[in-house]
């Protein structure tokens, strides 16, 4: 019982990491229909800039706020440089341009900090709480998860430029109509996606370590959590990602040897979706004839 | 019927004809000059070159494979590489522990993926857009793992040595390009299917399928057959060319089929023309050759030029290669017709 609990807390830890993932993906998939192949690597990305601000002497929490900062400039770039040309071309362009920058982030991390794997420093103390059910490092991934959720959810409920970004993603036509300048709501959009996927990449980086492969199974992982919650719900995501990272658990630990965790992670969910097609808290696509 | 009425009017006649022939004379004389050159083309390069040519071919079919489903059909796939390695371990596992001839190990792998295909479609049909990919993406996430946990049949992680096929002695061809021939054989039987399939009645309920699927099932298309149909033709295209590869390479391991591999196709696929046959062999010369260019211009980032090219060719030709230069060449001939009359005779 103890070990399950356990098992299910440092799953929680891990699903809160795709759950934020998850988010970040269903924030650009909402405004663009598009699935950013891209988001795991800018996430890598930015948790080097974290690891590279910290080698040079900032405070841990100093260097997590600049990262967020950076991430959320260079997402909204990348919409502008990057995704902004093929915003009117056929949906697969626009993802072999997401998969194409995945590339790029890849290699230029290697390039810039090699490919050796690299120690990341946790900023919680690694010590187990409450009779070893959870580490330290466990409840602060959590609890960061937790602000940031809420910081987000404020921001969405009560600010105008909340507001106006979901009106944006709705209806985008419409929402032009009323004055709201909807390319760069999605510009936003993509510097916030950005930013969460920073946190959630420096909240793992400590216990995946840091290389440029760091995030490929996060991202996947996130897709999958993603798709089981309805890629058209940020709750969905939230839901789908911590169910995704608790399944994985319990998985590896209890049913199969761990070379096909993965595997089998993947067959439950989509044996999920084959009952629930667009995922658990997914609204059916109404096609009008 | 009236002697000298035809339905076509003389002006129609002459304005399909360049140079004196007719358009239809035209194709035949290209494909003619076309499949000449690539018959002469190995005994003027080097054994390497013919190998990396012979590669181009395999890909080409993987990736005509996928441009049925994806586009055709409309049904994306991120999983294609696991079915390319089922057909090569199809083939591997033929020949090593059963002594099978090679040549006979393609029909097999034929039949199995696209077995696999139909019944991996049947599940397909609830999902569409990114449900898809994911339970696609499942299928190339899995692949090598599962290969790798039945070591048995496939040799685990050191994988299966094939024994490479000899050519017969008649031909007094060296092993390389007796492999390009078989390739090039293979690969001109799978674009004549692929055109008299995509021309035809078939074709035409794919393609209504993707733009509409409402539409089509109330003109009386049977969608959940034409889907799974498209499906199963889509993999047992890409077994086919999985198989040829672990004949031609004479080795199959698993991190050879690898979720890189998925994306590659469908990388290969949307640069060459999504929609298009011809399309299939632009792509499967973009696998080939820009990531070893790559690394040549770069050691330090080769993927980051990988990865430019790819934004570059998207942003230039957002419909693939031959998906927007061919409209524009079909625009332009009449134009260069109609100004320069000399260039392009009637």
């Amino acid at each position: 019982m103890h070990e399950l609990l356990q098992q299910i807390f440092s799953g929680l830890a891990a699903g809160a990491v795709y759950a934020s993932v998850a988010l970040a993906l269903v924030m650009i998939y909402r405004a663009t229909d598009l699935v950013n192949f891209a988001q795991g690597e800018m996430a890598m990305f930015s948790t080097y800039i974290a690891w590279s601000l910290v080698t040079v002497g900032l405070p841990f929490w100093a260097a997590f706020l600049i990262t967020l900062a950076a991430s959320f400039i260079g997402g909204m770039a990348i919409e502008r440089i990057i995704i902004r040309p093929v915003e009117n071309a056929p949906v697969l362009a626009a993802v072999i341009v997401t998969i194409g920058l995945g590339l790029i982030f890849n290699s230029l991390a290697g390039w810039i900090y090699s490919y050796t794997v690299q120690d990341f420093p946790s900023p919680f103390p690694d010590r187990p709480l409450f009779g070893a059910l959870i580490t330290t490092q466990e409840l602060g991934v959590i609890g960061v998860t937790l602000v940031m959720l809420l910081l987000l959810f404020l921001f969405f409920r009560f600010t105008k430029t909340g507001l106006a970004m979901r009106a944006a993603a709705q209806n985008p036509l419409s929402a032009r109509l009323c004055g709201i300048p909807v390319g760069r709501m999605l510009a936003i959009g993509w510097g916030l996606a950005a930013a969460i996927g920073a946190t959630a990449g420096i909240m793992v980086a400590p216990v995946l370590f840091l290389d440029p492969y760091m995030m490929s199974g996060v991202l996947l992982y996130a897709f999958a959590g993603a798709l089981l919650g309805g890629i058209s719900s940020p709750v969905g995501a939230l839901v789908g990602g911590v169910i995704v990272g608790i399944t994985e658990n319990l998985v590896g630990t209890y049913l199969i040897p761990t070379q096909l965790k993965l595997t089998v992670a993947l067959a439950l969910i989509i044996l999920v979706l084959v009952f629930r097609p667009n995922g658990l808290f997914g609204t059916a696509v109404v096609h009008r004839v | 019927m009236t002697k000298g009425i035809s339905i076509v009017s003389p002006d129609k006649v002459a304005a399909d004809r360049y140079a004196g022939l007719s358009t239809d004379a035209w194709r035949w004389l290209g494909t003619a000059v076309l499949i000449g050159l690539v018959v002469l083309l190995p005994f003027r390069l080097s054994n390497y070159h013919v190998f990396e040519l012979t590669m181009v071919m395999i890909y080409a079919i993987a990736v005509l494979g996928l441009n049925i489903l994806t586009g055709y059909n409309g049904q994306i796939s991120l999983g294609h590489g696991g079915f390319f390695a089922v057909g090569a371990y199809t083939a591997a596992i033929l020949m090593h522990h059963y002594a099978v001839p090679y040549w006979a190990t393609l029909p097999v792998a034929a039949l199995i993926c696209f077995v696999l295909g139909v019944l991996f479609g049947l599940p397909a049909l609830r999902f569409e857009g990114p449900y898809l990919a994911l339970v696609t993406l499942a299928m190339a996430v899995a692949t090598p793992q599962v290969l790798k946990y039945f070591d048995n049949w496939t040799g685990g992680q050191q994988g299966l040595n094939l024994v490479k096929p000899q050519p017969p002695p008649a031909l007094g061809l060296d092993r390389d390009r007796w492999l390009y021939f078989i390739a090039l054989i293979v690969l001109l039987v799978a674009i004549r299917v692929a055109v008299n399939m995509l021309h035809g009645r078939t074709g035409r309920a794919f393609v209504a399928i993707r733009d509409h699927p409402i539409a089509a099932a109330a003109m009386g298309i049977d969608t959940a057959r034409y889907k799974t149909l498209a499906f199963g033709t889509s993999t047992l295209f890409t077994g086919v060319a999985g198989a040829l590869s672990a004949i031609i390479i004479g080795f199959v391991a698993p991190e050879s089929f690898t979720l890189f591999l998925s994306i590659s196709f469908l990388v290969g696929s949307a640069i060459g023309g999504i929609a298009t046959i011809s399309g299939a062999i632009v792509g499967g010369i973009f696998i080939q050759f820009v990531p070893n260019l790559a690394n040549d211009i770069s050691d330090a980032a080769p993927s980051a030029i990988y990865g430019v090219a790819m934004l570059l060719f998207m942003y230039a030709m957002p419909h693939g290669v031959v998906g927007t230069l061919g409209p524009l060449l079909a625009r332009s001939v009449p134009r260069i017709q109609a100004r320069w009359p000399a260039l392009i005779g009637k």
